[in-house]
């Protein structure tokens, strides 16, 4: 069944965005990440306009966040202190992306840095989170029967100034390291469409060393509001936020992140882990090998003035 | 020898239209709605020539039919590559390029067109893209002009049908275009032009109109005139959405 988008101005198949927003869905619900490092360059390549599918999948986040921290709320795993603080720099850090999103637009440069910005954010990340829980499960596995007790690392993070205490996540720590992250997952949010899940959740376990029980609902929770403002910013400044585009892509979207956060329950947390580097890395290698190999087309057409 | 060559140009269109000849067009729809579930449309165009004196015998009609949507100016990006990686670099702006167009003819293009009359009426694909300046960096703007034609022919959205139209008894004529799903809203000029002897003798000129309706026009039309209520509504949507999921899958488990 075709259905044609009103914003996006083109015409695609009902039933491949419900599936795509089920797959990303459970990812979502999975890792706690917005899924739209994946579901970004997908639109893309179905042929959704690239500034149509960063503001629509800011705005398919909202939603499909919102069913994953319902169940994280109830299962009290989310740290909204220090959600709260992460937000308040996200909103700035979504403000300023905006218009960074928009300069660059207008000169014809948004694909690339949104492209690099992927390859680089994704492959460092991607990169450090494979190596760090491929070890973990060796540990594991070698020496089960001399378990070596955890002990968080006291690093540059506990020396700043203005300390707070997160209650939830058993820390005392300075408020300055989660404004950052929050900012520059805020930029991101605008940038590439994405809730910025993939970068918060590996800052949150090793710069400010939360409990990784806890990082999955803080992180969507800090997501859903800067997602929610990303999407007002499009919408208003550039009319790119397509509604019945976002509302197939939710509904197969939060269906998925129900099963997903019950998959993830069942799970061990460096499985998770090692599963979603994987992921990372499969998507980092794509991108990059697009702009490394010579495009089948070098020219391509955008509406004049940037507008 | 010179002079008669001239003359005998001259009379030309003057003979063509001496024997007047017009066109009476039928459309198998003039609007094209865009509702949600659009999905492309075929347009049949048919028509009639109305002539108070028989056709010329030696002269053989022929007929082109083009489409064309709204105009707008366009930018083209080449990429090139740079440190490594592919990068746009030249950017050109085209003044003027339809959004739709499709020529439709009864023959060979170059055989029942001549360059001139193309000039003119702004028939072929290329013809129909307007190009005023160019910065003085790019040497090559043909490149850019043939990349417009290249992306959106590769898109359904240019169509070239050399032999698309057919004549019956010099009279009745017909063709049928397909408007791919990506279509743009606005004002389809639709042209006919009637040829021979390589020259336009009569041309006629109507309106298809494309417009998104119901749900996809609200929709549309509260996105630019009320932005901050489109965009809430929009996040109200997606937050109802996922809470009613989740309402529902809590249900789903209990039971």
């Amino acid at each position: 069944m075709q259905i044609y988008l009103p914003i996006a101005e083109v015409s695609v198949n009902a039933f491949l965005l419900l599936g795509l927003g089920g797959i990303v869905g459970i990812l979502s619900g999975m890792f706690g990440v917005g899924g739209g490092f994946l579901m970004t360059p997908l639109l893309f390549f179905i042929g959704i306009p690239p500034a149509v599918a960063v503001a629509t999948e800011a705005n398919q986040i909202v939603a499909s966040s919102f069913s994953g921290v319902l169940a994280h709320l109830k299962r009290k795993t989310v740290d909204l202190k220090m959600g709260t603080v992460l937000l308040i720099g996200g909103l700035v850090g979504a403000a300023f992306g905006v218009l960074l999103f928009n300069y660059l637009k207008s000169l014809g440069q948004v694909d690339l840095l949104v492209k690099l910005c992927y390859v680089v954010f994704l492959g460092v990340v991607g990169g450090l989170m494979f190596i760090e829980s491929f070890n973990a499960i060796r540990r594991a596995r070698n020496t089960q029967a001399t378990p070596v007790p955890k002990r968080r690392q006291r690093n540059w993070v506990h020396a700043l100034p203005f300390k707070m205490r997160f209650r939830t996540s058993g820390l005392y720590i300075s408020v300055i390291p989660p404004l950052l992250i929050g900012l520059s997952v805020g930029i991101l949010a605008a940038i590439m469409g994405v809730g910025g899940g993939f970068i918060m959740v590996p800052a949150m376990i090793y710069l400010l060393g939360m409990p990784t029980k806890v990082v999955v609902g803080t992180s969507l929770f800090q997501i859903i509001f800067v997602t929610a403002f990303t999407t007002m910013l499009h919408a208003t400044t550039n009319y790119t936020v397509d509604m019945a585009l976002a509302v197939l892509l939710l509904i197969g979207g939060v269906i998925g992140a129900q099963i997903g956060t019950r998959i993830g329950v069942h799970m061990k947390a460096e499985q998770l882990r090692v599963l979603l580097a994987a992921m990372v890395l499969a998507v980092c290698a794509k991108l990059a090998l697009d702009l490394l190999l010579q495009p089948a087309e070098l020219y391509s057409l955008g509406a004049a003035g940037g507008h | 020898m010179r002079h008669l060559l001239a003359l005998c140009l001259l009379l030309v269109p003057v003979a063509a239209a001496g024997t007047s000849e017009e066109v009476v067009l039928g459309l198998s729809q003039n609007r094209v709605a865009i509702t949600a579930n659009f999905d492309g449309s075929e347009i049949l165009i048919f028509g009639a020539v109305k002539r108070e004196t028989p056709p010329p015998a030696d002269q053989p009609l022929d007929v082109i039919v083009t489409i064309e949507g709204p105009s707008l100016p366009v930018t083209v990006r080449r990429k090139e590559k740079r440190y490594g990686i592919w990068v746009n670099t030249d950017a050109l702006e085209i003044d003027s390029a339809p959004a739709f167009y499709a020529v439709a003819t009864s023959g060979p293009f170059n055989e029942i067109i001549s360059d001139s009359d193309d000039l003119r009426h702004h028939v072929s694909i290329p013809r129909s893209i307007r190009l005023v300046g160019a910065p003085s960096h790019i040497t090559d703007v043909d490149a850019f002009a043939k990349a417009v034609i290249r992306i959106r022919s590769n898109n359904g959205l240019y169509q070239f049908l050399e032999d698309a139209v057919r004549i019956d008894q010099q009279t009745l004529f017909r063709t049928s275009i397909a408007l791919p799903s990506n279509l743009t809203e606005g004002d389809y000029k639709t042209r006919v032009f009637l040829l021979r002897n390589r020259t336009v003798i009569a041309n006629y000129e109507t309106v298809i109109n494309v417009r998104k309706v119901g749900l996809e026009r609200f929709l549309f039309n509260l996105s630019r005139e009320q932005p901050v209520i489109y965009g809430l509504l929009s996040l109200a949507i997606a937050i109802l959405a996922g809470w009613g999921a989740s309402a529902a899958f809590r249900i789903f488990r209990q039971a």
